[in-house]
Order: structure tokens, then sequence, then C-alpha cells
């Protein structure tokens, strides 16, 4: 007897980059790569990224900020997917991805805002749609689905991009959402942060898969990863998966391979799980001197173009900074107003006696 | 007057609403497991699929907090999700979704999203079913701000309540006592009203007790006020119908004309919804009472199987006795 062992299915991982640590190509670059302003855009974007992050954590270290997870190391994946998406697509976001909220028109100040405790830092002057940043890990991947589904329905060829993190990938919600995605057809792009740690939990110790990419796999649709320190390769990668989603082709997953630098938060201490030597060998992955490096032997980026950039970036984040600390806390009363759209008798005497208690306890709170 | 059996049943009732509000609302969508081709494994989305297409109508892959999670950002989107969890027992993987998220979406954002979902799920035992599906925790999601918690109680009020549901801009939890799904039948015309939210219903006028339930037990209770009208003994029965937030006035208003309260739930004791109406008369009607308020409740025990469940569940018999315990009082 002959026993016949068929193939029914089978999958492969590609992974693209186009620049080595150096900054040197590798390979002929995407087309978008010829065009010096837009390769200075994700630059000044990746720099401001950078500035921001080390004032939060100067912030919250001498007690003007709340806890706050830095994204250092990391903002080539936020700058790259961020700058490929449309405005009229919806981020839904982890925390990390502080570069394409602001490349999507959210503010510094906003961001402050909420690490810095109010609410308002997650009421959006600018991408009205985009949703808050998420905390508990990978609930937002659901979401995306829904807004997909919103888009679907609606026929409008927009797309939900979701991002979380290498410990969101072991999260049920995650499976879940991918499942649903893949079986809909909807137009949403997942990208992974894959930066090595779950807080002290390193990747190789979170899934024995190979690669975070192959989860797309069972639901149905291809995932990819991505060098996540190379902006070009994040940018071009994730564009091409919002192209194909845009055209009705479904969901696509991008693991973004990066490494977290800093802390996982600023009340975490990485050096109880780490050592120096590893992370600083990864500082030689350092996104942004990769693309500083090109950018001088191809575009002719000078010192004082990188001068003039930080100069620039620390004014907006000065400015911001201002703003935040200039902001007045909200009333009382907005503890209750926002719970409903109509306030419910029941929780009317409790938002009184809140109001009436503060102008009690503080006569003199408006001067 | 209709004849009894030309009524809707509670099924019935749900299915008219479930229409009524996708005929006028072309944002209500209908989403769970099995709510297309089958119209639910209880039936309450029958004929939707044919009706409203599958755009509209979704049988979604089996997985609750996918449900909820993408309920919720479909709601954020603008559109009226009415999402089925198939029984409560299933509706702990969605809990974070719910608690995390829904409840308080507007609250986050300042109100730039908002989360207009409604999430149906059957609910309570007496149906002699398996395991994990006879269950009463309404009380949990009732502790968490931001969630609307709505139970009906008869075929005109889960009409009417589901469709206050849909129409709410803000997130409701909408229990369905499965036990009474098909008990009765009711004359619920199709006039797209909706019942007020948040607000108690009085089924019976009395003076000399309250008694407060919700859901199923509506029955063991209407039974036990019946008895007691027999004996001379009149009660104000409320229907809670919103246990939250809660019309603790119209409670507070019954017992200052009764002085005496039972409550009456099918779940648990123990951190029982009935818990929060009592600490609430006791801070604010104490000197209205003329007895302690007695709760009759499930056991603080796990629901038993079909075997023994009649004897978990308050029987008109248990309702009776407290009744008659706190009009003892004196």
């Amino acid at each position: 007897m002959v026993v016949v062992v068929t193939t029914v299915a089978s999958f492969e991982i590609e992974n693209t980059g186009y620049l080595d640590a150096s900054g040197r190509p590798t390979r002929p670059l995407p087309a978008f790569a010829d065009d010096r302003d837009e390769l200075v855009s994700l630059y000044r974007a990746m720099v401001l990224t950078r500035t921001f992050d080390a004032k939060a954590v100067a912030l919250q270290r001498t007690g003007r900020l709340g806890t706050y997870p830095a994204c250092l190391g990391q903002e080539a994946v936020a700058v790259g997917l961020g700058a490929a998406m449309s405005p009229e697509d919806v981020l839904l976001p982890y925390a990390r991805e502080q570069g394409a909220q602001f490349l999507r028109g959210v503010t510094p100040t906003e961001l402050f805002l909420y690490w810095g405790g109010d609410e308002r830092g997650s009421d959006f002057s600018g991408p009205r749609e985009d949703f808050p940043i998420c905390v508990p890990v990978a609930s937002q991947v659901p979401h995306a689905v829904g807004v997909a589904l919103a888009f679907q329905l609606r026929g409008e060829p927009r797309v939900a991009v979701c991002v979380s993190g290498d410990g969101g990938t072991s999260k049920g919600d995650f499976y879940e959402a991918l499942n649903v995605a893949g079986a809909w057809r909807l137009p949403a792009v997942f990208v992974v942060t894959n930066n090595q740690w779950a807080i002290s939990v390193p990747r190789s110790a979170q899934t024995a898969a190979a690669t975070l990419a192959q989860k797309a796999v069972a639901a149905g649709f291809a995932g990819e990863q991505v060098d996540g320190n190379d902006v070009i390769a994040v940018r071009d990668v994730v564009g091409r998966a919002l192209a194909r989603a845009r055209g009705g082709a479904g969901p696509h997953l991008v693991e973004a391979i990066t490494y977290r630098l800093s802390d996982h938060t600023t009340a975490d201490n990485a050096s109880r799980y780490r050592d120096d030597e590893s992370v600083g060998r990864h500082w030689r992955e350092d996104p942004i001197a990769r693309l500083r490096a090109y950018l001088t032997a191809a575009h002719g980026w000078t010192k004082d173009d990188e001068e003039a950039t930080l100069a620039s970036c620390a004014k907006d984040v000065e400015r911001a900074v201002e703003e935040y600390l200039a902001t007045p806390p909200q009333p009382p009363e907005a503890v209750f107003d926002y719970m409903y759209e109509r306030l419910p008798a029941d929780l009317r005497g409790q938002r009184t006696a809140a109001t009436e208690a503060r102008a009690a306890a503080v006569p003199s709170d408006d001067g | 007057m209709m004849a009894e059996q030309d009524g809707l049943t509670m099924v019935q009732a749900l299915n008219a609403a479930l229409a009524r509000a996708m005929s006028e609302d072309a944002r209500v969508l209908v989403l769970g497991e099995d709510v297309g081709v089958d119209g639910g494994v209880f039936r309450v989305t029958e004929g939707l699929l044919d009706r409203f297409g599958a755009d509209r109508v979704r049988d979604t892959p089996l997985a609750e907090s996918a449900i909820a999670g993408l309920s919720i950002g479909v709601a954020a989107q603008g559109f009226r999700p009415v999402a089925e969890m198939q029984f409560m027992g299933f509706i702990y993987s969605a809990v974070d979704q719910l608690v995390s998220h829904a409840s308080r979406l507007r609250w986050r954002t300042r109100g730039r999203l908002t989360c207009p979902l409604v999430v149906r799920a059957p609910y309570g035992g007496g149906i002699r079913a398996i395991e994990h599906h006879s269950e009463s925790t309404e009380a949990m999601f009732a502790h968490v701000p931001g969630l609307r918690v709505v139970i009906p109680s008869s075929p005109a009020r889960a009409y009417g309540l589901l469709l206050a549901a849909i129409h709410d801009p803000d997130p409701v939890l909408f229990l369905e006592p499965k036990r009474i799904y098909r008990a009765g039948r009711e004359d619920v015309p199709d006039s797209g009203a909706a019942a007020p939210l948040d607000s108690c219903f009085q089924l019976r006028d009395g003076d000399d007790l309250t008694l407060v339930t919700w859901g199923a037990m509506i029955v063991e209770t209407l039974a036990a006020a019946e008895q007691l009208a027999a004996e001379g003994v009149t009660a104000d029965v409320l229907d809670v119908a919103t246990l939250s937030p809660l019309d603790m006035t119209t409670i507070l208003r019954s017992v200052e004309k009764t002085g005496r309260c039972v409550i009456v739930h099918e779940a648990a004791l123990t951190g029982g919804f009935g818990a929060e109406i009592a600490a609430r008369l006791a801070e604010h009607g104490l000197l209205s009472l003329r007895a302690p308020v007695k709760r009759v409740t499930g056991y603080d025990t796990v629901m038993p199987l079909p075997r023994l469940e009649h004897l978990y569940m308050p029987s008109t018999e248990r309702v009776l006795a407290a009744a008659r315990e706190v009009l003892a009082f004196s």
C-alpha cells in the first residue's frame, strides 16, 4: 500500500530592508526615496519624535509628567507607517506610535497632556477619527476590525491601521481580530512592532513561532517582516499593504523588527533583565543615524541641515511643553460630563456634590 | 382585546423591535453567532437576514471578545451595532472590551468618539439548559460606570426597551430573561415607540409593601402579590428594568408610602444588585422603613444543573415568606 502525503498549505515569510545599519543601500530603493524632500520629512519626523521622547522622560523625572513609555530606537516604525497612511485612514495605536500620531496631526501638546494625566490629550484636534492610545495590550485590535468593517460597508477606499507589540501577539484579542479580518476580507493593516521585549520577557520566550508575521497565515492572509529600523523599508512595505487593502485585497500583517533601547516605561528599570552590552549593540542599528548617513551620502545632507532640523524640532517641543504646563486642569464637573451623552438623573446628585465639595475646598481656584 | 395567542412572545417582540430599528435606521447592524441563516439560537433575529441582507445581519466567527471589540470599532464609526452574545455565560471573554472600552470611549476622548452599541444576551435559569447557560450576573455589569444595564420583563417592555437601547447614544447591555422568552403573550403594537430607560415600571399598586424585582422574577413576584391581595394585603410591584443607572426615586417614593420592602432577584445574594438597592434604602429611606429590608435571591453557590436548579431559583413561596416576615415586623 502506498501512502500518499499531499501538502495542502505552505507559506513563506519575506523580510524587506533597503539600508544596512550604516545607511548603505543593499538593493535599489523604492521610487519615493529619490525625492529628497520626502526623505527629509521622514528624517525630521523621527528627530521630532526622539526630541519629544527625551523631553517627556525629562518631564517625568522632574515630576511634571506621569509614567511615560519611551519609543527610543523605534522611531522608524511609527514614522514609516504614519507617512504611508492617507489622512482619511484611521490609526489605532498602542502607545509607542508617537511618530505616526504627529504625522497624522496629533500635537505634542496633546500627547504631553495625555501622559500628564489629562483626558483632553485624547481629544485629538487633528485626526478626529483616530483611536486614542490603548493601554490594555492588544484590546485595540478588534476595534480596527470594526473600523475596517465600517469602511467596507460604506464602500470607502480607507484602511484601518492597527499597531500592537510583540507581546500583544500572544493575546486572544489579537488572534480573534485577525481571524475576523481575514474571514471578512476587511481593509485593515496590522503592524506588529517587534521591539524584542514585553517589559522583561524577551521575544524568544513569548512564542515558539519563527516569526510573528506568520500569525497572519493562520487567519488566511499574508504577513511579512520589515526592517523596522529602516524607515524607507517601513514606509515602502506598509505603503504597499495599504494600497492592496484599499483596493479590496483584504488585510495584511507587517512585523517590523526593531529594538526598544529605552526602559519599558519610566517606571521600569531594564537593567534588571538585560545588560548594557546588548543594548549598546542595538544602538548601532539606530534608525535616525542610518537615514542621516544615507541622506548625507546620497542627498547632500549637511551639518547646517542637521543643526537646523534639531533646532526646529527642539523649538516645537519646547512650545508644546509650555502649552502643556500652562493648560489648567479641567473643572470638577469634567469627571461626569463625558460619561454619557446626557447625564442620567441618578448621577446628577453625585456631580453636584463633587462640584460643591471642590468649590468649598478650593474657594480661590479661579483667582 | 386580543385573544392570548394573538399577542407576541418576548422573542417575537424583540424580533419586531430589531426589524423596526433596522428599517428606520440604515446604521443599525445585527451581529453575532448564528444570527443570520439560523435566526439566532432563540430565533430573536429570525427573518432579518432575508429582509436586510448579509451586510447588515452578520454571522460572526465564534469569538465573543472580537464581537464586542469590532462592534465598538464600527460604533465609533457611526454605525449602531446590536451584537448578540449567544448566552450570558459566554460574555465573560468580552468583559475586557465592555469594561475597558465600550463603557468609556466617550469619556476617554472627551466625546470625540462614542459607542452607541447594544449587546444583547439571553440570561438566567429555569429552562433546563446545560452547564454555563443559566447564570444571572447582571450586578457585575451594573457596577461598571458608563454601561447601561437593561432587563425587560414582558413582551411589550422588551419591544420598547430594545428600541430605546438602540436609539441610545451610549452602550447598553440588554439582558433577556430567557425563561419568559415564550412564557406569555402580550399585545405589542409595532408602533416604533421606545419605552423609557432609567425608569422603573410600576406593575401593581398597593399600600402595605413594596416588592422590587426585574427580569423573569417578575413572575414569582406578581404571583406573590396576587396571593397577598387575596389575603387583603396590597403591594407595589416595581420592575426596575434599568439597573444602571438606577431609578431610585421611584423605589424611595414607594417605600415612603409602604414602609416595607422585599427585593427579589435570581442572582446570588452577595454583591447582587439587591444589595445596592438595600444600601440606598438605608442611606436615603431609613426613616420611612418600618421593617428591615429583605432580599429573596439565589444562593451564594454555583447555579445548579437542571435537576436542582428549581431549588436555587427563588420561588413564589420564598417571596411570600419574606413578605410575611416583613409585614409581621413591628
